[in-house]
């Protein structure tokens, strides 16, 4: 008799285990970005989750303190890359605030313009993924093509198409050309028809309700204490808005609305930022408005007059000695900043962004924290799944607006 | 609804592909079989988007409408690699992810390209930083690197190009050589 | 009326030896306060009618190297949403026994933030659920952030030092702090 040999050891709980450990890995279809979810389901329920971040950690605090303040924008850029501008802006209030620099009206509307481009081009990838991931890719592609404008305009400002190093300490580095502000005017003609087609697609759309409505849902409590902010926690219920709470670059003159939802599902968060868009393309007729209001000199002004911050415009630099030497002094750091830390948040499209920086009062940041809202609010996600199916888990992920860049830095 | 308020135009100066040199005759035709082959194979690459970060997201635009990329045959996207013939790296990879990225490529059949696309793909980018791979190409062979950052999306098709010429090129018999071989044990994948 | 002088003077009503001083800048105000009595004073500053700071917006560290004996700093940002009021605390730890307790009972925002000041800084939360490192691979065995590690990856080998500021005899940046 031969004795049977044990070649295969099991572990002591493998035999009694009656659920199956999933990997909801890395790597996803291309629209999420890079982070692990270990799950343990029974058939499709999830029974619990284990998330992983960190797959595209880049060190940006790290970073962040060997380079002087223009070299920072960049970084920024790549935190929420699909709404860089707001990044952008937000690091340049906050060096504004901090050194004590003043920005004219019509700085602030031209940079409410971009920020709210900036945010209808967030929601709108965050909106037409959501049709995708249930199954709706027509949604997708009509929109993308708004973003494409989108794009044109940033490059025609700035040069640059998605990770778009917009604007200076103190304003932007040139006016907006003609062909910005009618490819501005063109958006707001023609995009309002393609959002209402777009709404009218998904909104009453059955597949879609019974796909959204009623998954991944959290209380305003629950919420809170998660420390959401943005469209998330809005949907929940509470209505937390930087621009209204702690406003920024004027926008406690503009005349909007900040949609909140009840129950926090997916589907509340889909309408929160459609409705988000709408309220957006409102502010930038505003600011268009008040920005021909404008008169004389005030009416030209594209920057703030702070030499020691604000980069000289490239044909000084190129002609005149005291230009070409602030240039040169600004950009290698050599300006000393004041000793001291600051606080302060902008409204990105997921959330308060803020930035926390300490400054020793040498060139570079001594410490300067993201306060990244993808990262806080991911905290949640395993509570928001357990239960649901799997397909649910996808759906809920992507309503979420998780940009692994902004969740990792 | 008009968004494009161009008129509809056809499109009456058609492109076609020349048949590759060979002998005719009566109800036959000889030819190399590496460039019949080549020919196929090059127009109907379906790409793996190994999408990490903001080159992901150009990625999406070139896919759009406006930059079609599917107009070169990449039409059909995989996310897995046991179904692909090339892996597009798009996007900064971190040290964690390095061994993600090694495995998904392991995964892959013969034969395989793979295109390095944006600065932090081929070389690690503007991120010197202690948790970014400085390239993929420690990790992995690349055939083609598209730098840029991100780099516009007709670079992007310019690099699909580039992988479609060295695919109408390849020899058929090169992933069984000895050079070849060598380079992947030199990756450690054997 | 609830206003940063306001909340001084409860906390060093109700905590007297335990706050150490405070600094205020931009309009917000940052209490030094013992380490000890980090959870109490989040706890009531949870609870009280008129404190009501139920959110906590921000959980990060800061490493002063030449600060000896209080090295790291763990700071809390909180934050009033009725009144809408920001406040922030600082609690200091010397770098050889990083020890506080955790917050993520009172506050359930903080389980990954308190991961990420112990990944990035050593700093350890008595009392975590799961205190492992979130962003950095599992295998590191050093706190990144502090200020006496580089940025770039040693193991490099195709960058000339000198021309990219490692080593050689660039100090880029001065940390007189």
């Amino acid at each position: 008799m031969q004795e049977e040999k044990q070649n295969i050891k099991l572990p002591k709980a493998s035999l009694e285990k009656t659920t199956q450990t999933i990997n909801l890995g890395p790597t996803h279809p291309a629209t999420h970005g890079v982070f692990q979810n270990i799950l343990e389901i029974d058939g499709e329920r999830i029974l619990k989750a284990t998330p992983t971040v960190g797959y595209i950690h880049r060190a940006f605090e790290k970073i962040s303190e060997r380079k002087p303040l223009y070299q920072i924008t960049p970084l920024t850029d790549r935190l929420n890359y699909c709404s860089a501008p707001i990044n952008n802006l937000g690091w340049h209030l906050t060096v504004e605030k901090f050194v004590g620099i003043e920005v004219p009206a019509r700085v602030s509307y031209l940079r409410v313009i971009i920020m709210e481009l900036a945010r209808i081009s967030d929601h709108l990838i965050c909106s037409s993924i959501m049709g995708v991931d249930s199954g709706a890719f027509t949604g997708f592609l009509y929109v993308f093509q708004y973003r494409e404008l989108i794009y044109e305009i940033y490059e025609e400002i700035c040069g640059s198409r998605l990770t778009t190093n917009i604007g200076r300490i103190g304003g932007f580095e040139r006016d907006f050309s003609d062909v910005a502000w009618a490819k501005i005017n063109r958006f707001l003609d023609e995009y309002p028809s393609v959002l209402k087609e777009f709404e009218d697609l998904f909104n009453r759309n059955r597949i879609f309700i019974e796909r959204t409505q009623g998954v991944g849902g959290i209380s305003a409590e629950r919420a809170l204490a998660y420390g959401f902010t943005g469209p998330n926690l809005r949907a929940a219920g509470v209505d937390y808005d930087v621009r209204v709470h702690k406003p920024y670059s004027r926008y406690e003159e503009f005349d909007f609305e900040v949609p909140v939802g009840t129950t926090g599902d997916c589907y509340d968060r889909f309408l929160v930022r459609n409705e988000e868009m709408w309220q957006s393309l409102r502010i930038i007729k505003q600011a268009i408005q008040k920005i021909n209001d404008l008169k004389g000199e005030e009416a030209t002004k594209h920057h703030a007059d702070a030499p020691d911050f604000y980069l000289p415009l490239k044909a000084d630099v190129y002609t005149k000695m005291e230009a070409l030497i602030y240039h040169f002094k600004i950009i290698m750091g050599e300006v000393d900043l004041p000793v001291g830390e600051i606080y302060n948040a902008v409204e990105g499209a997921n959330g308060e962004l803020g930035y926390y920086f300490v400054s020793d009062g040498g060139r570079s940041a001594y410490r300067l924290h993201f306060r990244r809202p993808c990262f806080i609010y991911y905290q949640a996600y395993p509570e928001l799944i357990e239960g649901s199916m799997l397909s649910d888990a996808i759906i809920t992920m992507s309503s979420l607006n998780l940009i692994a860049g902004e969740l990792d830095a | 609804m008009i968004y494009n308020k161009r008129p509809v135009t056809h499109n009456t100066n058609l492109k076609v592909v020349d048949m590759p040199e060979g002998y005719q005759g009566e109800g036959f035709m000889a030819m190399q079989l590496s460039k019949v082959v080549g020919l196929a194979r090059k127009n109907s690459i379906w790409p793996l988007p190994f999408a990490t970060s903001c080159c992901g997201i150009e990625f999406m635009a070139t896919m759009g409408s406006t930059y079609d990329l599917s107009r070169f045959g990449s039409e059909r996207l995989a996310f897995t690699p046991r179904q692909c013939d090339l892996l597009m790296v798009m996007g900064t990879i971190a040290k964690k992810m390095a061994p993600v990225l090694k495995q998904v490529y392991v995964q892959m059949a013969e034969p395989r390209w793979v295109v390095a696309v944006g600065a932090c793909a081929s070389s690690g980018g503007i991120f010197d930083s202690y948790s970014v791979l400085q390239g993929i190409d420690q990790v992995i062979p690349v055939d083609v690197y598209v730098p840029g950052c991100p780099p516009r999306p007709e670079a992007i098709i310019d690099g699909i190009l580039r992988i479609q010429d060295l695919v109408e090129t390849e020899s058929i018999r090169r992933r069984d050589s000895e050079e070849y071989q060598e380079l992947l044990n030199s990756y450690g994948i054997s | 009326m609830l206003n940063n002088k306001f909340v001084f003077d409860k906390l060093v009503e109700k905590f007297g030896e335990a706050i150490i001083g405070y600094e205020e800048s931009y309009g917000l105000i940052a209490i030094y306060a013992d380490k000890e009595f980090n959870l109490k004073i989040l706890q009531y500053l949870y609870d009280d009618e008129e404190m009501g700071f139920r959110f906590m917006t921000d959980l990060t560290a800061i490493h002063y190297p030449d600060h000896k004996g209080e090295e790291l700093i763990v700071t809390y940002l909180l934050y009033n949403m009725r009144k809408n009021l920001h406040l922030r605390l600082k609690f200091a730890l010397d770098i050889n026994e990083p020890n506080i307790y955790t917050a993520s009972n009172i506050h359930p925002t903080a389980n990954w933030q308190e991961r990420e000041c112990y990944d990035f800084f050593g700093v350890n939360f008595i009392g975590h659920p799961n205190l492992i490192r979130v962003l950095n691979v599992d295998e590191m065995d050093y706190f990144p952030m502090r200020k006496e590690f580089p940025l770039e990856d040693q193991t490099r080998r195709d960058k000339d030092d000198e021309m990219f500021g490692r080593g050689g005899s660039f100090n880029f940046g001065r940390f007189n702090v």
